[in-house]
C-alpha cells in the first residue's frame, strides 16, 4: 500500500542574485507522494524545471533531518510551514491537501539580505555569537569533567535552550525582525551553567549590543517567534535574557 | 614510494608522550608568522581551527554551508565515547583501545588507536568546560550509556543531539577566535583544487558558491577536514553536500587514498520508501540499548507486528549473540538484517525492514523514562513515517553511513604530500574495517583539539618555506583547471539531470559494493561505472551559468568526482580478497557467516596512488603490526 499522491500549485518567489526586485512564479507540482518531505517535493519540481530548460529554484538545505538549521522558507505566511516544531525539511506532504495552492517565500528581515530565490544571508547570526556567545576556555586546560556538578534541572534547562539550530525563523516571524529568541537561547544556555557564569554579564551586553548594531529590531513581546521556532525554544529564554541584562547593567552601574 | 607511518618507538602506552616531547616546537612569538588553511568546519575542522588560533597561528577556515555551525557533524545523534570509567564498570584506556581495534576487525594501527583512547578523557573535560550540556544524573554528574561493540557504559550523550552540542561547542570556540581576528571565515566556498609547490601543500583554489568566482588562498600548511564520501551511494544518512571532492583532488595531486572500499552500513535507519527519496535518516544506535530487534519466524508473515505472538518472533541477534545481543557491532547487525530479509522474513511494504521494538522497555521502565532518553528520535521517526514507536515497533533497515576509508595519513596526520594534513572522517586512520558507534566524534575532536595542534608545529618548525603567493603559477594553473571543468560541465547540455545519474551510480555501488560483495559483481560494477561516467560527460544537463549561485552545477561537480572515485572503491574491494569488518566478500566467510579475515595476506592498509583518469592506480601497502593484541576471529557470542 503505497502513499497517496496529490497535485498542487506552487507560487514561488523568484529573484536573481542581481535583480533589484523579485516576483512570484507559478508552477504545478503533480503526483506528489504524501510521504515526501517538502524539500523532496521541491526536488521533484526542480527536476521538471531543469528538463524544461527553466532554472531550478535555489533553496538552502543540508542535513534534511531538522538539525543543521540550513533550510527554511515562509510557507503560506508561516515560517517553516504551519506544523508545530518542524523545520521545512521535516515538513511532510501528508499535511497538504490535493488541489491546494502553496505560497513559498524567503525569510524577510532587514538583517538578512536576499541572495537568490529562497536563499538569504544569515551571517549576522554568526556575528552575534562572535560578540560573546561562548565560554572563554582554551583546549588543554580544563579540570576533570565531573568536578563541576550541575543540578539535573539546570542541566535540562540549559539543554533545552542549547537546542537552537540558528535557522533564523524567529527573526523572519517577528514583526520587528528581532533576534531576541536566538540570543535568549544562547545567553540562557550559558548563563544556566556554572561554567558560563564568570562571563555572563559581559556576554549578554556584548550580544545585545551587536544585535542592535546589525539592524535587527527590538522585542515588543509579540511571541510570534516562539510559535514558529522549530525547536520549541520558549520566550522564557527572552525573559531570562532580560533578567541577565538587568543584572549586568546593575553590576556595571 | 615507501609508506612510513612514523609510529614512535617504545611501549604503546608511552608513544604519544614520547612523540610530543620529541616534536620540534614553534616559538610562541613565531606562531603568528604562519598561515594555516583549514578546509571544513565539522568537529575536526572547527576544533582544529579554533585550537590553532588559540595557539597563535593565523587560520583561514572554509566550508560549504552558509555558516560553520551547519557542518554535517551537527547531525550526529547518539554520543561520544570516552574511557572515563565513571560508571565503575571496568572500563579503561586499554579496554577502549582493545574494543576499537577489535571492532575494526584488526585493520587499524595500534599506535593511533591507543592515542585516541588516551585522549578520549580530555575531550570530555574540554567539552564540559565549553558548556556542552551533556546528560546528567540526579546527583549532577555526567551520565553514560552503552553502544554497540562494547560491554561497558562509556558513551556520553546529549539526548539524541550529541553531535549538535559538540559541534556548537567547537563552533563557539571558533567564533571566539573569529571575533579576535585570529581566524578568518570563508563560508559558502567549495575547495576545487589543492595547490602544491615544490612538493609541499601551499594553498587551495575554491569556488565562491554565491558569485561563482574562483579564488586562491596561500598558506604554509593545508588541513583537510572535509568529512566522508558516503554520498557516493546517493542514498545515505549523510547531509546533502557531503562529497569527496576535496580529498579526491588531493589524491589527484599525489596524496594516497587508503582503504576506499571500507564503507560502513549502519543497521538502524528508516527504510527506503520511494524513488523520489533524497536521503536516508538514521535512528541512533543508542536505541539498541532498549529496543529489541526481531522478525517473524515465518517467511512472508504479513500480520501486523502486534498480532504476532512472542513464540512466533525471532529475536535473531539475541539468539545468535547471547553476550552482546542487540549491541553487536554495526557490520554484524547490518549483515544479519540483510540475511533475514534475504530469507523472506523482512517486514513492511518492501520486505526490506526488520522491527526494532520498545514494548518491553516501556513495560519495564515506563513511557516517561523511554521518552526522556529517545523522545526526539521517536518524534523524528513519527514525522517521517507517520507511525508512533510508542505504539508499534519501528521498522529499520541498514543504510550507508560512514566511510572508514580516506586519505592516508601518518601518525602526525600528515598525508603523503608534505604539509597536507587530514583530520576526522576524511582520513583513514583509526577505525580499521569497521567503526564502533560513538567513535567518530571522539576521533574528530581528538584530531582537532589535541593531535594536529602539536604535530603541525613539528612540521612548521623544521621546514624551510620560500614565499608563495596566490599569483604563483601553481595557483593560476589550479584556477585554469577548475574553470575548464566548470565550462565543460555547462557545455554538455544533454538530457539527463545530475540527480538521475547520481542515483544510478548509487544503485550500482549499493548492489555490488555494499553490504556484501563478490568478484563477479565487482567486475560488473567497474564496467557499469565506466559506462555511466561516459554517459555523464555526453548527456548531463546542467542548467544556469557559472557566475552565479548554481546548485545544479555544485552537484554536478561532486557527482563528476564520485563517478571517478566510485571506480577506486570497487578496485579496492576487488583487490582485498578476504572479508574483514564491513568488507564482506561472500567467498570468505566462516560457517556462521561471519567475516573471515586472511591475516597472512591482507593484514595491511591499501593505499592507492593516482596515475591518470582511466588508468589503474598503483597500490602501496602499509603492513599493520600488532605487538600488543592478538589477532583473533572476532566473536560477539
Ligand atoms: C546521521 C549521523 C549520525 C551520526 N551519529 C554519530 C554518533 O552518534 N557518534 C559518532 O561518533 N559519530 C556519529 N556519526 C559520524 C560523525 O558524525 C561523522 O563522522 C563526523 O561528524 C565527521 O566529522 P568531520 O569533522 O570529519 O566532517 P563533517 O562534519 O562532515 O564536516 C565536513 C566539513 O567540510 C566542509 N567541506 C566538505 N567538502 C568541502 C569542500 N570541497 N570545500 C570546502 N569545504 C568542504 C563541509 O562544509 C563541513 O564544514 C554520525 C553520522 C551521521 C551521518
Ligand atoms: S530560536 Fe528557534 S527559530 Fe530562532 S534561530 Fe533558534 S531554532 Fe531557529
Ligand atoms: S536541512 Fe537541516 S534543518 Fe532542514
Amino acid at each position: 500500500m503505497s502513499a497517496p499522491t496529490i497535485n498542487l500549485t506552487l507560487k514561488v518567489w523568484r529573484q536573481g542574485r542581481t535583480d533589484k526586485k523579485g516576483r512570484f512564479e507559478t508552477y504545478p507540482a503533480n503526483n506528489i507522494s504524501t510521504d515526501m518531505s517538502f524539500l523532496e517535493m521541491l526536488d521533484v519540481v526542480n527536476e521538471e524545471l531543469t528538463k524544461k530548460g527553466i532554472e531550478p529554484i535555489a533553496f538552502d538545505h543540508d542535513c534534511r533531518e531538522g538539525i543543521c538549521g540550513m533550510c527554511g522558507a515562509v510557507i503560506n505566511g508561516r515560517a517553516h510551514g504551519k506544523e508545530r516544531e518542524t523545520t521545512l525539511c521535516q515538513l511532510h506532504m501528508r499535511h497538504f491537501k490535493d488541489g491546494e495552492t502553496i505560497v513559498i517565500e524567503p525569510w524577510r528581515a532587514r538583517a538578512f539580505k536576499l541572495v537568490k530565490d529562497l536563499v538569504v544571508d544569515r551571517s549576522a547570526l554568526d556575528q552575534i555569537i562572535q560578540a560573546g556567545g561562548y565560554i572563554s576556555v582554551n583546549a588543554g586546560g580544563p579540570q576533570d569533567a565531573n568536578s563541576i556538578p550541575v543540578p539535573r534541572e539546570k542541566a535540562d534547562l540549559a539543554f533545552n535552550a542549547a537546542a537552537c539550530i540558528g535557522c533564523g525563523a524567529c527573526v523572519a516571524a517577528c514583526p520587528n525582525s528581532s533576534a531576541m529568541l536566538f540570543i535568549g537561547a544562547k545567553v540562557s544556555h550559558l548563563a544556566l551553567l556554572p561554567q558560563g557564569r564568570p562571563e555572563a554579564a559581559r556576554r549578554v551586553r556584548a550580544m545585545v549590543r551587536k544585535m542592535d548594531e546589525l539592524g535587527f529590531g527590538n522585542c515588543s513581546n509579540e511571541a510570534e517567534c516562539e510559535v514558529e521556532c522549530p525547536k520549541g525554544i520558549s520566550i522564557r529564554e527572552i525573559a531570562r535574557l532580560n533578567r541577565e541584562l538587568m543584572k549586568a547593567e546593575l553590576k556595571s552601574a | 614510494m615507501k609508506l612510513d607511518a612514523k609510529i614512535p618507538g617504545g611501549p604503546l602506552t608511552e608513544k604519544w608522550d614520547r612523540h610530543r616531547f620529541e616534536l620540534k616546537l614553534v616559538n610562541p612569538a613565531n606562531k603568528k608568522k604562519f598561515d594555516i588553511i583549514v578546509v571544513g568546519t565539522g568537529l575536526a575542522g572547527a576544533s582544529a581551527a579554533a585550537t590553532m588560533a588559540e595557539l597563535g597561528y593565523n587560520v583561514k577556515n572554509f566550508c560549504i554551508q552558509d555558516t560553520p555551525r551547519r557542518a554535517h557533524s551537527i547531525s550526529a545523534q547518539g554520543g561520544i565515547n570516552a574511557a572515563k570509567n565513571y560508571a565503575n564498570d571496568g572500563d579503561s584506556i586499554w579496554r577502549l583501545f582493545y574494543d576499537t581495534i577489535k571492532g575494526g576487525d584488526f585493520r587499524s594501527r595500534e599506535g593511533n588507536v591507543y592515542r585516541l583512547a588516551q585522549l578520549s578523557t580530555q575531550i570530555i573535560d574540554h567539552c564540559v568546560a565549553q558548556g556542552v550540556p551533556f546528560a546528567r544524573d540526579y546527583g549532577g554528574l555526567l551520565d553514560t550509556r552503552s553502544f554497540g561493540g562494547a560491554q561497558v557504559s562509556r558513551t556520553f550523550y546529549a539526548k539524541g543531539q550529541t553531535g549538535q552540542q559538540l559541534l556548537l561547542g567547537a563552533y563557539s570556540a571558533l567564533m571566539r577566535q573569529v571575533g579576535k581576528g585570529k581566524v578568518e571565515m570563508f563560508p559558502r566556498r567549495e575547495m576545487v583544487d589543492l595547490v602544491v609547490v615544490d612538493g609541499k601543500a601551499r594553498g587551495i583554489v575554491v569556488r565562491n558558491l554565491i558569485t561563482g568566482e574562483l579564488e586562491s588562498y596561500a598558506a604554509h600548511a593545508v588541513v583537510l577536514a572535509t568529512g566522508g564520501y558516503g554520498n557516493a551511494y546517493f542514498l545515505s544518512t549523510n547531509a546533502m553536500s557531503c562529497n569527496v571532492n576535496a580529498a579526491y583532488r588531493a589524491y589527484k595531486k599525489g596524496a594516497l587514498f587508503a582503504n576506499p572500499c571500507f564503507t560502513q552500513i549502519h543497521p538502524t535507519c528508516i527504510p527506503v520508501h520511494g524513488t523520489y527519496q533524497s536521503k536516508l535518516t538514521l535512528m541512533s544506535e543508542s536505541l539498541r540499548n532498549d529496543g529489541r530487534v526481531w522478525v517473524p519466524k515465518q517467511p512472508g508473515d504479513k500480520r501486523r507486528p502486534n498480532e504476532i505472538p512472542e513464540s512466533e518472533r525471532d529475536y535473531y541477534l539475541e539468539r545468535k549473540y547471547p553476550s552482546f545481543g542487540n549491541l553487536v557491532p554495526r557490520d554484524v547487525a547490518s549483515r544479519n538484517a540483510k540475511e533475514q530479509c534475504d530469507k523472506g522474513k523482512g517486514v513492511g511494504e518492501t520486505g526490506l525492514a526488520v522491527y526494532l521494538d520498545f514494548a518491553d522497555a516501556i513495560r519495564r521502565d515506563g513511557r516517561d523514562v523511554i521518552e526522556a532518553k529517545y523522545g526526539n528520535l521517536f518524534e523524528m521517526y513519527e514525522k517521517i513515517t507517520g507511525e508512533h514507536p510508542y505504539e508499534t515497533p519501528m521498522k529499520i533497515y541498514p543504510a550507508v553511513h560512514y566511510t572508514m576509508g580516506g586519505l592516508w595519513v601518518d601518525y602526525n596526520l600528515m598525508s603523503t604530500i608534505e604539509g597536507l594534513f587530514v583530520l576526522g572522517e576524511a582520513n583513514f586512520s583509526d577505525h580499521g574495517a569497521n567503526r564502533l558507534g560513538a567513535s567518530a566524534l571522539m576521533q574528530g575532536l581528538a584530531d582537532g583539539y589535541f593531535i594536529l595542534p602539536y604535530t603541525i608545529g613539528g612540521y612548521l618548525a623544521g621546514t624551510p618555506f620560500p614565499e608563495v603567493k596566490p599569483d604563483h603559477d601553481a595557483f593560476l594553473e589550479g584556477i585554469a583547471n577548475a574553470r575548464q571543468q566548470v565550462d565543460r560541465l555547462l557545455a554538455v547540455k544533454g538530457s539527463r539531470t545530475v540527480d538521475e545519474i547520481h542515483r544510478e551510480l548509487g544503485l550500482i555501488l549499493w548492489d555490488y559494493c555494499g553490504m556484501s560483495r563478490d568478484m563477479e559483481g565487482l567486475k560488473t560494477a567497474l564496467d557499469k561505472i565506466r559506462e555511466l561516467r561516459t554517459q555523464f560527460w555526453q548527456d548531463v544537463n546542467v542548467p544556469g551559468d557559472s557566475h552565479d549561485l548554481n546548485q545544479s552545477l555544485e552537484r554536478a561537480g561532486r557527482v563528476a568526482d564520485f563517478l571517478e572515485f566510485g571506480e577506486l572503491m570497487v578496485i579496492d574491494a576487488l583487490n582485498r580478497e578476504e572479508s574483514c569488518g564491513c568488507h564482506f566478500n561472500v567467498a570468505y566467510q566462516t560457517e556462521d557467516h561471519e567475516a573471515l579475515r586472511d591475516d597472512e595476506n591482507y593484514c595491511h592498509v591499501n593505499a592507492w596512488e593516482y596515475v591518470g583518469v582511466d588508468q589503474s592506480p598503483t597500490l602501496h601497502k602499509e603492513p599493520l603490526v600488532f605487538e600488543n593484541v592478538e589477532l583473533t576471529q572476532r566473536s560477539y557470542k
